[in-house]
């Protein structure tokens, strides 16, 4: 039994990095309908301008800042020089453009930065810590609290905020957020920040977990399944889609991994996916239509 | 009269570039009129009130030719932000409510072209539930899940957060039930008479737009087939033959009857 709630504990905690990258799909989705293709690449971005950053000797906090002004920047840029000319263009032909983008922001990742791996260390030690009988590695549990924080102040900014209730009328009813005066671009541009701010935290944390590198970007294709679950347009879906498909991961592996030879980590999140996109193909917290009985 | 508050020039309007849907309208607003617009489906009612607030782009449409003046600056260069916040709102067709957002949200989120401080905004909402009580009452609640009537509510306090001095509303009393139509143009009587708001409303029920309007504009295939002060156009037989339906099996086009009367 205690050895099913560790693999548990440590599938749960692992599905928080996932839920740190489908999160930043999530805010784009919802306010303009473009599943970012990009979000993957923004993240290598971010994780490797930080990491150059820092091996120019500027200190850890002066590193961030930059990094994520940087990253605020480039979500600026995106709206208003890919993003804004598209508008009222069908939503394949958005997400081509986000495809490309993502090799256009390798591309410029390679440039700025160089193509070696880089280590990233962010000081918080990766030592497994009894609560228990169940062990937790710390560095775990600070990724999870992380996430949690920011998951926190993403709901008070959309709950509270004029702003985000800029966000939410446009997320609802485009046409009518148009009407009332709401400007989409203002509202896209702002999106694209905190997708760059996101993308930032999920940077550095999947940076210190693999080493900043190239397949950094290849975690968007961890985040789909998790989206899938969750639903594309839920905060709340994409936390517990991550969740799920960590814990479900992890417990594959040990459980039905030994039939089948292993390795069952590269596939299993896409065959629970696809499973539920013949169930619930909103996903689990995905946006339905609210009417009146 | 002095110069109008609101004058459309010879406006011609197409979707996707190929879909003719206004020929050449021109019409007027004077401050502190209320005008209708009647016309039956598909006359141009929606694309008029879309054209003037430069909604049209945002649904695959285009202005092909003449102008619009509000308040003496033209508009063609104007966003539908800037026009909301130099005093024309509109409430769209089908009243389009935030469906998550409550009625309370709704109406924040109509003062979103102003830029007002909190105390100014929370007297702004409660002059609205002045105007609805029974707004008040559904506060905390998705607009989704209030009545068809509550909405239009929530839709027409919302335009009015911008402080508008021209509200445009589109087909305010479809699907609404009788008496509550009749509330709501009573209401538009009283808000114009208060508070000289001018309004231009687009309605498929010519009897009680016409009880309630000053003038009205009739529109028939993308044009103005027929104009005049409500009085009149109440009282022209074509009129009565087209919208209240005297000989329903024989409904004909407008513009048949004026060539008949013509000849």
């Amino acid at each position: 039994m205690s050895f099913f709630v560790d693999v548990l504990v440590g599938g749960l905690l692992s599905g928080v990095m996932y839920s740190l990258v489908a999160l930043g799909f999530v805010l784009i989705y919802k306010t303009s309908g473009v599943l970012n293709f990009a979000q993957g690449a923004m993240v290598l971005f971010a994780a490797l301008t930080f990491v150059s950053l820092t091996e120019h000797k500027l200190p850890f906090a002066v590193s961030l800042l930059v990094t994520l002004a940087i990253m605020v920047a480039l979500g600026w840029l995106i709206e208003r020089f890919v993003l804004k000319p598209l508008v009222n263009q069908s939503s394949i032909t958005l997400f081509m453009a986000t495809l490309g983008l993502s090799y256009v922001i390798e591309g410029a990742a390679q440039l700025l930065w160089g193509t070696e791996v880089h280590g990233l260390d962010l000081g918080i030690p990766d030592t497994p810590m009894q609560f228990g009988s169940v062990a937790i590695s710390e560095f775990d549990l600070v990724a999870a609290l992380i996430a949690a924080t920011m998951v926190a102040a993403l709901t008070l900014f959309f709950r509270t905020t004029r702003t985000g209730l800029a966000f939410r009328a446009v997320a609802d009813d485009q046409l009518a957020a148009i009407a009332v005066g709401l400007r989409l671009s203002h509202v896209w541009a702002i999106a694209w920040a905190l997708a760059g701010v996101v993308a930032l935290v999920a940077g550095l944390l999947w940076g210190a977990r693999l080493g900043v590198q190239f397949s950094l970007s290849t975690v968007v294709l961890k985040a789909l399944p998790v989206l899938v679950l969750g639903g594309f347009d839920s905060i709340a879906g994409a936390i517990v889609g991550g969740l799920l498909i960590g814990a479900i991961e992890k417990s594959a592996e040990v459980y039905i991994g030994p039939f089948v030879g292993g390795g069952t980590e590269g596939w299993i999140a896409y065959v629970v996916a696809l499973g539920f996109l013949l169930v619930r193909p909103a996903g689990l917290f995905g946006q339905r239509e609210l009417v009146r009985a | 009269m002095s110069e109008p508050l609101l004058s459309v020039t010879n406006v011609g309007a197409t979707y996707d570039n190929a879909i003719l849907a206004l020929s050449r309208v021109s019409l007027t607003v004077g401050a502190g009129e209320i005008v209708a617009l009647l016309g039956a489906n598909g006359a141009g009612k929606t694309t008029t009130l879309r054209a003037i607030s430069n909604l049209l782009s945002a649904v695959h449409g285009q202005i092909t030719g003449g102008h619009v003046t509000f308040d003496g600056r033209r508009t063609e260069k104007l966003g539908p932000a800037q026009l909301v916040a130099a005093g024309l709102a509109q409430v769209i067709e089908g009243r389009h409510c935030f469906p998550h957002l409550t009625v309370e949200e709704n109406l924040i989120a109509g003062a979103s072209a102003l830029r007002i401080g909190r105390r100014q905004l929370a007297a702004d909402v409660a002059r609205i539930y002045g105007y609805f009580p029974q707004l008040r009452a559904k506060r905390r609640l998705p607009a989704a899940l209030c009545s068809g009537g509550e909405q239009q509510m929530t839709a027409i306090g919302r335009a009015l957060m911008a402080r508008p001095r021209l509200l445009m509303l589109d087909e305010p009393t479809m699907g609404l039930a009788p008496l509550v139509a009749r509330e709501i143009f009573h209401f538009l009587r009283a808000l114009n008479r208060d508070e000289n708001l001018s309004i231009l409303v687009a309605e498929q029920n010519a009897t009680l737009a016409l009880r309630y309007a000053d003038r009205a504009y009739v529109l028939e295939h993308g044009s103005v087939a027929l104009a005049g002060a409500s009085a009149e156009v109440r009282e022209r037989d074509d009129v009565k033959h087209f919208y209240l339906g005297f000989e329903p099996r024989q409904r004909r086009q407008y513009s048949s009857l004026v060539s008949q009367v013509g000849t």
